[in-house]
Formats: C-alpha cells, sequence, structure tokens
C-alpha cells in the first residue's frame, strides 16, 4: 500500500504529509500531524466535534479523505486563538460555562466562528440551526447559544 | 488483489480513462463526491480496498450554467454553495429545499446531490424533487455522454445504472417557464439530521387564470425506489390545485406508495404521511408559481 504526498495549508502554515488514501482527514490531523485539538467523537459525521474549515467553509474532517486536503487551507481549533490570546469565542465559552467535559467543544467553536464570519449578527434560531450537527451531552445547548450571542455582540462592538 | 488508492482527474476523458485502466486492472473503483456517504459505509458496512475517484476535480462536473431554456448543474457542487445562488433557488426551489434538509452545515458543506442519487438511498431527499423538475442524468460513457431520466436512473436499493467505468457528470433541468414552480417535503420526527420516513416533491405549472397546466409529482422513501405518481399529477392539471384536487393528488399518493415498516414508520403510517406531504408540496408549489 502506498502513501500518497499531499500539499496543503493548516492555519496559515504549509504543511506537507504523507498518508494512506483512505485515511481520514481527522486521523491525520490527530494521529500523524499530532494536532489533537481536533476531537473524534463518532467518526461517522453526526456529532461535529472534528468540526473544521476547509477554504472557509465548515465540514467534519472524519468525513473528508486526508488525500483530499491537497491544495486547500484548512483552520483547526489550533488556529482560532490569535496572537493577543484568545478568539472572543473561546473567551465567551470560559465566561458562559459554555463547556464541561470539553469534548465538543472545539468542533463548537470552529462551527461557531465559521457562522459568526458569515453572519456576524445571528438570531438564536440561526444559531441553533448552524449548530444542529454539532452535538454536546453536558451543557444542554443554552449555554453555548449564549456564548456564541455574547460573542456576536462584542465583535460588533470591536468592529 | 487490490488496495487503497486515489485519483484525482481534472476532466471527463481523464476520469474515464483512469475508470478504465483500474477495471482492466481488477480494481474495484468507487467515486467520491462529497464522501459523506461513502466514508461513513467505508468504516461499517462494506470495508474493501478500492480506488477512489474523485469527481470534485473533474472540470465538467463543477459546471452550474443557468440557461434560458436549461439549467446544468455539475454533480460535484456541494449542496451548501448550490442554496448560497439565490437565483437558482428562485428557479428551481424544490430541488433546492431537499438539498438544504439533508444532514448539518458541515454535511452540506461536503455533500452533493449528484452524490445523494448516486448513493441511491430509498429516502434519499434529493431524488423525488430532481424527478419532479424533469431532471436528466448525464452521464460519461466509454462511448461518449448518455443520458438518463432520474426516474429511470435507480434501479434498486443502493444501486443503479453506473456501469464500473461510467459516471455521472450533472443533470440537465429543463428551465421553468411562466407561472411554473415547485416544492419537496419530508417528514422527520425531529427538525434536523434524520432520515426521511416519507418525502414529496412536486412540480407545477399554472395559465394566468390559476388552472394547473402540467404537473409532476414524485415521491420518495415510501417504496425500493422513487416513484413518480402520474395519478397525482393528473389530479392537479386542469384544476385550480384547490382542496379537492389536492386531497386527490394525496390519495394517488398513498395509492402509489408500498412502503415498508421499520424504526421509522409503520406502512400503515407512511402511506398516511405520503399523501399529507404530497398535498403540502403541491398547495406551496401552487403559491409559489402564483407569485410569479
Amino acid at each position: 500500500m502506498s502513501k500518497v504526498h499531499v500539499s496543503t495549508s493548516i492555519n496559515g502554515d504549509a504543511v506537507e504529509f504523507l498518508c494512506e488514501p483512505h485515511q481520514s482527514l481527522l486521523e491525520v490531523l490527530r494521529e500523524d500531524l499530532n494536532m489533537t485539538g481536533t476531537k473524534e467523537g463518532c467518526a461517522t459525521g453526526d456529532c461535529g466535534a472534528c468540526s473544521v474549515l476547509v477554504d472557509g467553509r465548515l465540514v467534519c474532517s472524519c468525513l473528508m479523505l486526508g488525500v483530499e486536503a491537497e491544495g486547500v487551507e484548512l483552520t483547526t481549533i489550533e488556529g482560532i486563538a490569535g496572537e493577543g490570546g484568545l478568539h472572543v469565542l473561546q473567551q465567551k465559552f470560559l465566561e458562559h460555562a459554555a463547556l464541561q467535559c470539553g469534548i465538543c467543544t472545539p468542533g463548537f467553536i470552529v462551527a461557531a466562528k465559521a457562522l459568526l464570519d458569515k453572519n456576524p449578527d445571528p438570531d438564536e434560531t440561526t444559531i441553533r440551526y448552524w449548530l444542529a450537527g454539532n452535538l454536546c451531552r453536558c451543557t444542554g445547548y443554552d449555554k453555548i447559544v449564549r456564548a456564541v450571542q455574547d460573542a456576536a455582540q462584542e465583535l460588533a462592538y470591536e468592529a | 488483489m487490490g488496495a487503497y488508492a486515489y485519483l484525482a482527474p481534472s476532466n471527463v476523458s481523464e476520469a474515464l480513462a483512469a475508470l478504465q485502466r483500474e477495471a482492466d486492472a481488477g480494481n474495484r473503483t468507487q467515486m467520491l463526491a462529497g464522501g459523506t456517504d461513502v466514508l461513513v459505509q467505508m468504516r461499517s458496512v462494506d470495508r474493501g480496498e478500492r480506488t477512489f475517484v474523485d469527481v470534485k476535480h473533474v472540470e465538467e462536473a463543477n459546471h452550474l450554467d443557468i440557461g434560458d431554456d436549461e439549467i446544468f448543474i455539475g454533480a460535484a457542487i456541494a449542496s451548501a454553495i448550490l442554496f448560497e445562488n439565490e437565483e437558482l433557488k428562485g428557479i428551481l426551489p424544490g430541488l433546492l429545499e431537499s438539498s438544504d434538509l439533508i444532514g448539518s452545515t458541515q454535511i452540506q458543506g461536503r455533500a452533493t446531490i449528484g452524490g445523494n442519487l448516486c448513493n441511491s438511498s430509498p429516502a434519499g431527499d434529493t431524488i423525488p424533487a430532481l424527478i419532479a423538475c424533469g431532471a436528466i442524468c448525464v452521464i460519461a460513457s466509454p462511448g461518449g455522454n448518455r443520458e438518463v431520466a432520474v426516474e429511470d436512473f435507480v434501479t434498486g436499493v443502493g444501486t443503479n445504472v453506473l456501469s464500473a467505468t461510467e459516471f455521472l457528470i450533472g443533470f440537465r433541468v429543463p428551465r421553468p417557464q411562466g407561472k411554473s414552480s415547485s416544492a419537496y417535503l419530508r417528514f422527520i420526527p425531529r427538525t434536523e439530521m434524520d432520515i426521511a420516513v416519507a418525502g414529496a416533491g412536486v412540480a407545477l405549472t399554472l395559465d394566468d387564470s390559476g388552472t394547473c397546466t402540467a404537473a409532476k409529482v414524485s415521491i420518495g422513501a415510501v417504496a425500493p425506489t422513487a416513484l413518480v405518481v402520474a395519478d397525482a399529477a393528473t389530479a392537479l392539471v386542469g384544476t385550480k390545485v384547490d382542496d379537492a384536487a389536492l386531497a386527490a393528488a394525496a390519495d394517488a399518493c398513498s395509492v402509489a406508495a408500498s412502503p415498508i415498516t421499520d424504526k421509522r414508520g409503520t406502512v400503515e403510517y407512511r402511506r398516511k404521511v405520503v399523501g399529507v406531504l404530497c398535498k403540502r408540496a403541491a398547495g406551496i408549489a401552487r403559491d409559489r408559481a402564483a407569485a410569479l
């Protein structure tokens, strides 16, 4: 079985890796590149814990082959915080206690960032539908929705 | 024999050559679009080694052409990209709402209408919507392109007319003219992220008096493949799509359905619900057409 050479960009850095043709992007990130911020929940695209951005579009990295990363720009949870510290979404998740066990949190942060990049002022219904592909078994979702709403407000003030 | 491999041809002729080469070598091939079904199946029911042939880099499968008479939708275009196209949403609302119903935001970013059809599930949401709007599959084949109406594409549960050396390039859809519109509805027990218990796609045309002059109705998840319900269309044509016509169309769908009982619903329930969905979808399509 021959490995495939892939050239991609992860969080702004040029990255090259070798992977098996059937390895998921999630497996490549976690097991080969040691980028373990992206979590594996279900590995079947149902839970959203492995959410990453591919050319700015939200996808489940468990439903994408590593070889499909050739030539794209990937953003993972490791690329969300700026040099000055946490991203507003990360800060608001802490302030609102929008995480308990934390496994779903990277996926929620990446998904919420994709939403706010597209729609800076989403209403609650929009937030809940957008995040329907991210499952959390601890919080009951309300605190997550409040954190995203608060982050949207703060980003609006900053703008 | 065989191993996993990945190929990313950049056009139809390269893709056909790749499929032929792999077939000649005795290797199993699998076309890969969004991968949202393929990767799940690869980890569960079918772990067999194969060569993936990625359609997402095939130029022709990424075309979206909105012409005066016809629309071409490439098989590799992600659902989210289609749904962001306001012009297309106005022209083919039934098809776009059917693809937008599938999966989460994350799934929408990868999944394609072409992939939904080629997966050939009885419950594929885009299939009744494609049939209702008269979509024709454009299939790349070693002897040249061939065309198959969507209602003739799926041959059974998970099976279709494609041979191992063919693939779906995209769809030709007649552009709705005048007061023509469409709608798709499905029933699921939740509001999001589920598989249809039943679905109904309706496309129809009204004249200036509001009388229906043409209609096509297709139902899904109530038989091994999506069904065309000619009697439901007949019940709508020549009427103002009033309550009596809608009730007759609903009855025709309930009669045409041959569902199974499973964890999502019983035979009796699905028969009833598919009629209700037809009635409501036809009403939505009527109102949309009247507003044009």
